[in-house]
């Protein structure tokens, strides 16, 4: 079902799913999740940023039917959650499962057989297609309750209104093209960023051996994440301090609360390269960060150490 | 009689009410938000995210200016369909959620598809949907309205201009007896922003909706106008990120509001000019196929009504029977939509017409793009169409 975006995607399949059933979710998940969940029961995650999935199996136990949400790939870590043990986990205790997808499309193998669940959600923006664009991808036992927004009986009567022709064009040669990217090359380029941040002394977020290749959370101690990113902003570099959907604000990242970092979460930021990104952005970045950390972190400027 | 259409190989598209070409100047000011500003709106820490904030709310000055409204008072949707569902859905929940014992929602038999839909959905919410009727000639009897406002009415929603048949409602003297009545006033604009002048804050309407795609923008973004003062509030039909003020979620996509917001400004300056010109060619097209086909009926109020349409019922051919004797001929039996279904248009069946009447019934769409050459050949190639499956009929009918 072609929806407008990965929030759409994401409200429609609670809304199809969720009605006579208990919902989980993962403690990482993405502000969509997090907003259409109406009093779910939440999964913790460890210091790794991976969603304790024993604690899952635990819960469902009880036999009470239940729509787990899981992201497969956090928006503002990268880490890859392990959904192909939650799915079948649920599979055994008849529950449906949810993913998230809307970072791990185009970056890792994403299919509703090979992870398992039962509904998928997809963004065209986050892999190169055009914003405006998403998908929901459903099995073909997974229930569907009623649309989200009614019409004129379009994607089988499950979300009205006038398919975006050239946007759903552009998510599928997005799609075709994210299959050819260099993702090896893509990890290699990030581990660098990562290392001259290390260097400087940088905490990198999250396991770094369960992570999309273009993805880095980087914890400043002592730094505020908002002067970071408008410090290489000055550079030209464009970062951000967690989502953008939550940029401007206050609030702290929930992602590494629940984390148990607590002390980096207002002072990290969150590096993601785009599939076309270059040595010379590596470069910039690496003598740009140094510059950054040595400036914030002088006695002159005054910080929340 | 041979009639060829004026561009080999390419067809004639009358069907200006289902969609319309995104206008060549809507797609340059879109492009360089696909490659090279394509910051997410939302990022505003840095440059490139700043670069596409602005672009947003210069396209949300535009189409405010074009409805008569307050840029605040836009939040952009991924469409009509979703502006609609978020406009009856969010009034009637947020009021649910204040203890407001308005339970009756109003609404026209002729609306588009999704209004009577997300009305219809409310009665599982305990509210109490009441579909109108209209009159023949596809109007609203004020007094219908007046009749159904006795009960204690929450929301009243009635469309501007009619998707299949152009019909132009009052929309200012609707929503000020909707106002007496103390209910809030939607009306769904897809047809009608950037074909009549529209003047919201004149009108004192609380809430409506627009598509880009019907005004020559693109696909996948529209605007809901969600009124100030006084405030209206609604829940949101899904939440997340909490753009738009919370009311609509999700990354806001630049290219595409920069084309809406284009495609409102072009309306703006080109309306008056283009009315004209399009109500030309209707004339010119109405003028030939009445002369060639003596009983050819126009359904709906032709005074009130937008430029570009013609609802045309054929005495002797049905609509399928005509779209495939001319299959370089882009029109259609109905609303696009429901174009795949068989059914009889409900539209039309509102307005009295028969199930055989509706079934011989074209909708036609003239749009900024037709030609005078067009027009021409899409009458030639009807009065012909008619002509030989009204033969073929008779033949029939003397061989029985």
């Amino acid at each position: 079902m072609f929806a407008s975006g990965g929030t759409e995607a994401d409200a429609t399949a609670i809304h199809a799913m969720a009605p006579g059933r208990r919902l989980i979710i993962s403690a990482v998940e993405h502000d969509a999740i997090r907003a259409a969940a109406d009093n779910p029961v939440v999964l913790p995650v460890g210091s790794d940023g991976i969603t304790d999935v024993a604690a899952l199996e635990v819960l469902l136990r009880d036999g009470i039917p239940s729509l787990v949400c899981l992201m497969l790939a956090n928006n503002e870590t990268g880490v890859i959650q392990p959904i192909r043990e939650a799915a079948s986990i649920c599979r055994r205790h008849q529950a449906l499962l949810h993913v998230d997808a809307v970072q791990g499309a185009g970056r890792l193998d994403v299919s509703l057989q090979a992870l398992g669940a039962h509904s998928l959600a997809v963004s065209s923006h986050k892999l190169g297609g055009p914003a405006g664009a998403g998908a929901l991808l459903m099995a073909p036992e997974a229930p569907f309750l009623a649309p989200l927004m009614s019409g004129g009986g379009q994607e089988r009567g499950r979300r009205g209104g006038t398919q975006a022709v050239a946007l759903i064009a552009g998510f599928a040669a997005a799609a075709i093209a994210s299959q050819s990217d260099d993702l090896a090359q893509v990890a290699g380029l990030r581990d660098a960023i990562e290392q001259a941040a290390l260097t400087a002394g940088a905490i990198v977020c999250g396991d770094p051996g369960h992570r999309l290749a273009n993805t880095t959370c980087l914890g400043l101690p002592g730094v505020r994440a908002d002067a970071q990113v408008i410090a290489l902003d000055l550079d030209q570099i464009a970062v951000s301090a967690g989502a953008a959907c939550s940029s401007g604000k206050v609030a702290r990242s929930h992602v590494l609360h629940a984390m148990g970092l607590e002390a980096l979460a207002g002072q990290a930021i969150r590096v993601s390269l785009p599939w076309n990104v270059s040595q010379q952005d590596v470069d910039a970045f690496t003598s740009a960060y140094p510059r950054m950390v040595a400036r914030l972190r002088s006695p002159l400027v005054p910080h929340a150490a | 009689m041979t009639v060829a259409p004026p561009r080999p190989n390419q067809p004639i598209y009358l069907d200006n009410q289902a969609t319309t070409r995104c206008d060549p100047r809507v797609v340059q000011a879109m492009l360089p938000f696909f490659s090279e500003d394509y910051g997410n709106p939302h990022s505003v820490e840095h440059a490139m995210g700043r670069r596409a904030e602005e672009a947003v709310e210069h396209a949300r000055t535009q189409v405010a200016k074009l409805l008569g409204t307050d840029e605040k008072e836009i939040i952009f949707t991924s469409g009509a369909t979703e502006a609609n569902n978020i406009a009856i859905k969010g009034a009637a929940r947020f009021a649910t959620g204040t203890g407001n014992t308005r339970r009756r929602i109003i609404t026209v038999a002729t609306e588009h598809k999704c209004v009577l839909e997300a009305v219809a959905d409310m009665a599982a919410e305990g509210f109490e949907p009441v579909v109108l009727p209209v009159r023949a000639d596809g109007l609203l009897d004020p007094d219908e309205l007046r009749h159904a406002l006795s009960a204690p009415t929450l929301l009243v929603s009635v469309m501007a201009v009619n998707n299949e048949t152009g019909v132009v409602q009052d929309i200012a003297g609707l929503a000020s007896i909707a106002k007496q009545a103390g209910a809030l006033f939607h009306t769904d604009l897809a047809q009608a922003a950037g074909k009549i002048p529209v003047d919201l804050s004149g009108w004192k309407i609380d809430l409506a909706s627009v598509s880009g795609h019907k005004l020559y923008g693109p696909k996948g973004v529209g605007a809901l106008y969600v009124r100030r003062r006084p405030r209206v509030r609604l829940t949101p039909l899904f939440s997340g990120g909490g753009q738009e003020r919370g009311v609509r979620s999700g990354t806001l996509p630049t290219p595409l509001i920069v084309g809406l917001g284009t495609a409102c400004d072009l309306a703006a300056a080109e309306m008056g000019a283009e009315a004209e010109r399009i109500a030309g060619l209707r004339r010119r097209l109405l003028d030939r196929l009445a002369a060639d086909i003596p009983d050819l009926q126009v359904n709906g109020s032709l005074q009130a009504r937008i430029a570009g349409n013609l609802n045309l019922t054929f005495p002797s051919a049905t609509a399928i029977d005509l779209m495939q004797a001319i299959p370089d001929l882009c029109v259609s039996t109905g609303s696009a939509c429901s174009s795949a279904a068989v059914e009889p248009s409900y539209v039309l069946r509102a307005m009295g017409l028969s199930d055989h009447a509706a079934a011989s019934t074209l909708r036609i769409g003239i749009g900024r793009f037709t030609s005078a050459a067009d027009i021409d050949y899409a009458a030639a190639a009807l009065a012909a169409a008619h002509a030989a499956v009204a033969v073929t009929q008779s033949d029939h009918r003397t061989r029985a």
